[in-house]
């Protein structure tokens, strides 16, 4: 259909009465809006390096890989997250538990997250069986090269040190509410 | 002759130009601030506290800049008009008393009582008196006064017409094109305006029209109408918004600098804000009694002085907030409207004005008529504008179904 048919809607100029035609009125009324603005400042800008933001506490930030009650690493090497994981970006080389580990048959011996592949979807934190895997609140870490992002075992754990003592633990998980295979028969 | 003291003006001329440079770099942090307070933003924050620091940085980066000449440019123009630019701008800033100055003397006239040799001797002894002062101006008592300002206004418009012309370039040509028909008109409701205040004091003197307000009230109260075509005009002069046609970013990428960068860029950059200074110097000492204010003026010695600087200092920032405030506030006017407005509109009213002064003037009446005048002459320009217009776009015929 050609324009100018039924489908244009023909709108009059609104008249222009002698009011708006002096203009001063006008540009008085748009000049005290522009002074408002300068003596009340709305400004709603994080300044921030010095200014933290305020993330909500279910943010999905870097990972972490979470200690039971005595220091250890949670993790089963179950493999549950690496399978799960839609960016293949976990990887696990499991290996039998030490003995003395009574609760576990294995443990994994490396885990590395390459943490530019990962796009913190948080299904390794659903699909994990013993809640051992967490995204964190930490949305600022960065490294000078990619081998640095390759986060490993003990980074992965320092992260969980470093958010239990800061006091920024995830809330999705830490409410106790733990997958069906977390409590292992003694 | 007034004496001629050559170390006390070349040392004027340094500080003045010290102090409108820097001027010039913190009206750009003022800029930037007041755009961010206005649109809730925060603004220049990171070099200094509160960004104090930001105008160095930024001159710096011009200087330090990669100095780029196209090719494709018309080498000796293309240097030359950015120089044309500053210097034209900063001349114009020579006449501009800034400080608490007295007004040259008038010629004494010669009479049956006073003899020709008595005129002269008295005459003489005023300009001694007058050459004791030391003038807070670079160039004190100029008899062409503001017309010299004039002259240097236009010839502004030399630096953005040979920039975009030699750059080569489509946008540069079109935007230093608009510049050249903007400038030239509203040249003319920029001379037409303050005609009236000439007539009233009788010299284009500027520390004469100032003298003149001390006596007789500030020409604000006299001329409200001549003092608000000025400021338009002034607006158009410097290229501010609402009249920034040459630049016009959306359109023309950078208008008649689009080819420009480093240096050459910075220095085109401040001759619109050289001339925020000296235009608001003018709004201030035509308009508004330069260092004038009721009730502070009578004070004597170093004091006094000081507080006229601050008087007129404080005239001043308040032209060039608004110069500020406006450019957010009113839209930017398409060409045909910023032409209509010029010389259908202002130039009409300058002449009415005008008209009224003459006639004040030659019949003796008081000069508060010229109040009313003005506030007249406003609204019966608006009522004309009011009038019925024959609209350009007509609603076309709706095609008729075909019968079958």
């Amino acid at each position: 259909m050609a324009t100018g048919t039924k489908s244009v809607r023909w709108v009059e100029e609104p008249k222009v009465g002698l009011f708006e035609r002096m203009y001063l009125p006008a540009i008085a009324q748009g000049l005290s809006t522009t002074v408002r603005h300068i003596f009340k400042p709305q400004v709603r800008t994080e300044g921030y390096p010095e200014e933290e933001p305020k993330l909500p506490p279910n943010y999905r930030g870097v990972h972490r890989l979470n200690r039971d009650e005595q220091g250890r690493v949670k993790c089963v090497a179950c493999y549950m997250c690496a399978t799960a994981c839609p960016a293949h970006c976990i990887d696990i080389v499991a290996a039998a538990a030490p003995p003395e580990w009574k609760d576990r048959e294995k443990y994994p011996e490396t885990f590395v997250i390459d943490e530019l592949r990962c796009i913190y979807c948080g299904m390794c934190e659903e699909a994990c069986p013993v809640d051992a895997i967490e995204l964190t609140t930490l949305y600022d870490l960065t490294g000078l090269s990619r081998e640095q992002m390759m986060f490993d075992k003990e980074k992965l754990l320092s992260v969980f040190d470093q958010t239990t003592n800061a006091g920024t633990d995830p809330v999705r998980t830490k409410t106790g509410h733990y997958g069906p295979a977390a409590e292992l028969p003694k | 002759m007034t004496e001629f003291h050559l170390t006390y003006a070349l040392l004027l001329i340094v500080v003045v130009f010290a102090t409108v440079m820097t001027s010039v770099a913190y009206l750009t942090l003022a800029e930037r601030k007041v755009s961010a307070f206005v649109q809730d933003r925060v603004g220049p924050n990171r070099v200094g506290p509160w960004g104090l620091l930001q105008p160095l940085a930024d001159g710096l980066k011009f200087f330090f800049k990669e100095d780029i000449i196209p090719s494709h440019v018309d080498k000796v123009f293309y240097f030359l008009a950015p120089g044309v630019g500053v210097a034209t701008a900063l001349l114009a800033f020579s006449i501009v008393p800034f400080g608490p100055t007295p007004p040259p003397p008038a010629p004494v006239a010669i009479t049956a009582d006073t003899p020709p040799d008595v005129a002269v001797r008295e005459y003489e002894q005023q300009l001694a008196d007058y050459g004791s002062h030391r003038p807070f101006a670079i160039a004190p008592g100029l008899d062409i006064g503001i017309l010299f300002a004039f002259a240097l206004g236009s010839l502004v418009v030399y630096g953005i017409i040979l920039g975009g012309w030699s750059s080569n370039s489509k946008y540069s040509l079109l935007g230093s094109l608009r510049s050249s028909a903007q400038i030239i008109s509203y040249e003319i409701p920029l001379g037409m305006s303050v005609l009236g205040l000439f007539l009233f004091v009788g010299s284009v003197n500027l520390e004469r029209i100032q003298d003149y307000q001390v006596h007789h009230g500030w020409f604000i109260l006299y001329q409200p109408l001549a003092f608000l075509l000025f400021l338009v005009s002034v607006f158009a002069e410097c290229n501010r918004l609402p009249f920034d046609l040459p630049e016009a970013e959306q359109e023309l990428v950078g208008g008649f600098h689009t080819e420009y960068g480093s240096m050459k860029l910075g220095l085109l950059l401040m001759v619109d804000y050289i001339h925020m200074i000296t235009t608001s110097f003018f709004m201030a000492i035509l308009f508004f009694g330069g260092w004038h204010f009721p009730g502070l003026s009578g004070i004597e010695g170093t004091l006094g002085i000081v507080i006229k600087f601050l008087v007129l200092g404080i005239k001043v920032l308040f032209f060039l907030m608004l110069y500020l405030l406006v450019r957010w506030t009113i839209p930017r006017f398409k060409f045909d409207q910023l032409m209509a407005l010029a010389w259908q509109v202002m130039l009409p009213l300058a002449i009415v004005n005008l008209l009224f002064v003459m006639v004040v003037l030659e019949f003796k009446m008081s000069p508060w008529l010229l109040t009313v005048t003005s506030v007249v002459t406003f609204l019966a320009a608006a009522l004309i504008a009011t009038r019925e217009r024959s609209t350009i776009v007509s609603r076309p015929r709706l095609p008729q179904p075909v019968a079958a």
